[in-house]
């Protein structure tokens, strides 16, 4: 049974998340209210500007059912911005969050554009062939709570990471040819949905 | 190796920015209204448009120890707009760090001929285009983004919907032509064959494509969103308002959900009785005071 994923509309790189979602065998389609989230059986969380679009999640109550949701199984994906927005703590920042994974996130650790890279990431859940991951004014994860896996690093820090039902990623698997990532989360959203747990509200 | 400066993180980071409102600001008090309405980026500047063009004069790239004080104010991106062809102010903004160079009709061209060579730049470069021909060939020198020029600081929404309208048209056409009649059409567009067959194959630009030049209302962005814009640069229209911070924070709603009519009213709403910017008819400007006519 094909299973959908919806990818957060409100701002970011929603469209190429989409074509990703698509080539790697997915239904995908755009979650910019309520009523389309309970639509969907997994939510990626684009890449985009975190204070914006924690702002506009807010703004539209999206925040509340997105957390109801995810606590209830619904698994969730989270690039870059997305990774900081599902982040419980930002570091040094006194910037709200959603607090589904127990991470503390530092923004444009990287820093500022002109570091923005193309970085061949070693990710072993992935196979063994290097991931070109592509780092846009990105963060990285400064601690992970006793319940979160690491899964791949880059000069050290923490920049891919797996707590249950949540996934996070520092870089932007979109903006490449290769949709790994996007089928591990699949494989992560058919899970659940097998399980029954994210199955949407008939 | 981490690779720096390459065309996939130059033209990535504009593609973060989608959906997005991008602020003229010229204070960093002013960019933190900005940040706070839910500003994607801040474009830092010394005077903001309509200022500009009823000061008249030379305007320059800014002081570089404000976009200094922008870019600490805030953690989103900061933009800096440097003169058509200027590319000393160019490598200084780079220099400095800015997130985004603005190669900007707004300001005085330093050179009638020629726009900056961008390619070689790590810091990626937006441009302002009228139609396609000019989006080509700003991408052929190195642009990572496209904006319609509309007339910056004239409150007058109808040149950059001609522009948008004008870019996306034109690639729609070209994605009907057959394939033998491209050489001539990338002669007529007077822009790299090779681009003009990369549109006709895909029907889009290879870089992201915003509106800019006359945005005053919610409406204005819901609007030019609708017409193909995938993000709205905002100049004068939120400082010269009479109430920046509600107008700034409506017309990031009304970009949002430039589709729900629901959203554009709620957004009109926030704003009470307070008016837009004033408006200009362009019809009156003489042909020297337009800014969108320099630099194609």
């Amino acid at each position: 049974m094909g299973v959908t994923v919806g990818v957060l509309g409100l701002q970011g790189d929603v469209v190429e998340h989409l074509a990703a979602l698509r080539a790697a065998g997915a239904d995908a389609v755009e979650v910019k209210t309520r009523a389309d989230l309970a639509r969907v059986d997994g939510l990626v969380i684009p890449g985009g500007e975190s204070t914006t679009v924690m702002k506009l999640l807010a703004r539209f109550e999206m925040a509340q059912p997105i957390v109801e949701r995810v606590r209830a199984g619904m698994p969730l994906w989270g690039t870059c911005m997305g990774m900081i927005v599902a982040a419980k703590d930002v570091a040094g920042l006194d910037q709200p969050t959603l607090g589904l994974i127990d991470i503390t996130v530092r923004r444009n650790a990287f820093g500022r554009q002109n570091d923005s890279a193309e970085v061949p990431l070693a990710i072993p859940a992935l196979g063994s062939t290097p991931f070109p991951a592509v780092f846009i004014r990105a963060p990285w994860i400064e601690r992970t709570g006793p319940r979160v896996e690491l899964l791949a690093e880059r000069d050290g820090h923490g920049v891919m990471v797996r707590e249950g039902n949540v996934l996070g990623t520092s870089f932007h698997p979109e903006l490449t040819g290769d949709h790994r990532v996007h089928g591990y989360f699949l494989e992560m959203v058919r899970e659940a949905t097998k399980v029954g747990k994210a199955s949407p509200a008939a | 190796m981490a690779e720096k400066g390459t065309l996939t993180v130059k033209r990535g980071l504009a593609q973060m920015l989608k959906g997005g409102v991008i602020m003229d600001v010229v204070t960093p008090e002013q960019a933190v209204v900005a940040q706070e309405a839910g500003a994607v980026a801040v474009m830092a500047l010394e005077r903001i448009p309509s200022d500009i063009r009823a000061m008249g004069g030379v305007a320059r790239m800014s002081s570089l120890e404000l976009v200094q004080g922008i870019m600490d104010a805030v953690t989103i991106p900061v933009m800096a707009k440097c003169r058509i062809g200027h590319f000393a102010e160019a490598q200084a903004l780079q220099e400095l760090g800015v997130d985004f160079i603005d190669e900007s009709e707004v300001l005085t061209p330093a050179d009638d001929k020629y726009h900056c060579e961008k390619a070689p730049f790590t810091t990626p470069f937006v441009c302002g285009s009228r139609d396609l021909g000019e989006a080509l060939r700003r991408i052929a020198e190195g642009a990572a983004m496209i904006r319609s020029k509309g007339e910056a600081g004239s409150g007058n929404i109808v040149e950059a919907v001609r522009h948008i309208r004008a870019i996306t048209d034109a690639i729609r056409e070209l994605t009907l032509v057959p394939k033998e009649q491209l050489v001539a059409r990338a002669r007529d567009l007077g822009a790299p064959l090779e681009l003009v067959q990369e549109v006709a194959a895909t029907g889009k630009l290879p870089v992201v494509l915003f509106c800019a030049g006359g945005v005053s209302t919610p409406a204005d962005a819901a609007l030019m969103m609708q017409l193909g814009a995938e993000g709205i640069f905002v100049g004068s229209g939120i400082f010269k308002s009479k109430d920046a911070k509600a107008f700034a924070k409506a017309i990031v709603d009304a970009t949002t959900h430039y589709a729900d009519p629901k959203t554009i009213v709620a957004a009109s709403k926030s704003l009470g009785l307070n008016e837009a910017m004033p408006g200009i008819d362009l019809r009156k400007l003489a042909d020297s005071e337009m800014l969108s006519s320099r630099g194609v």
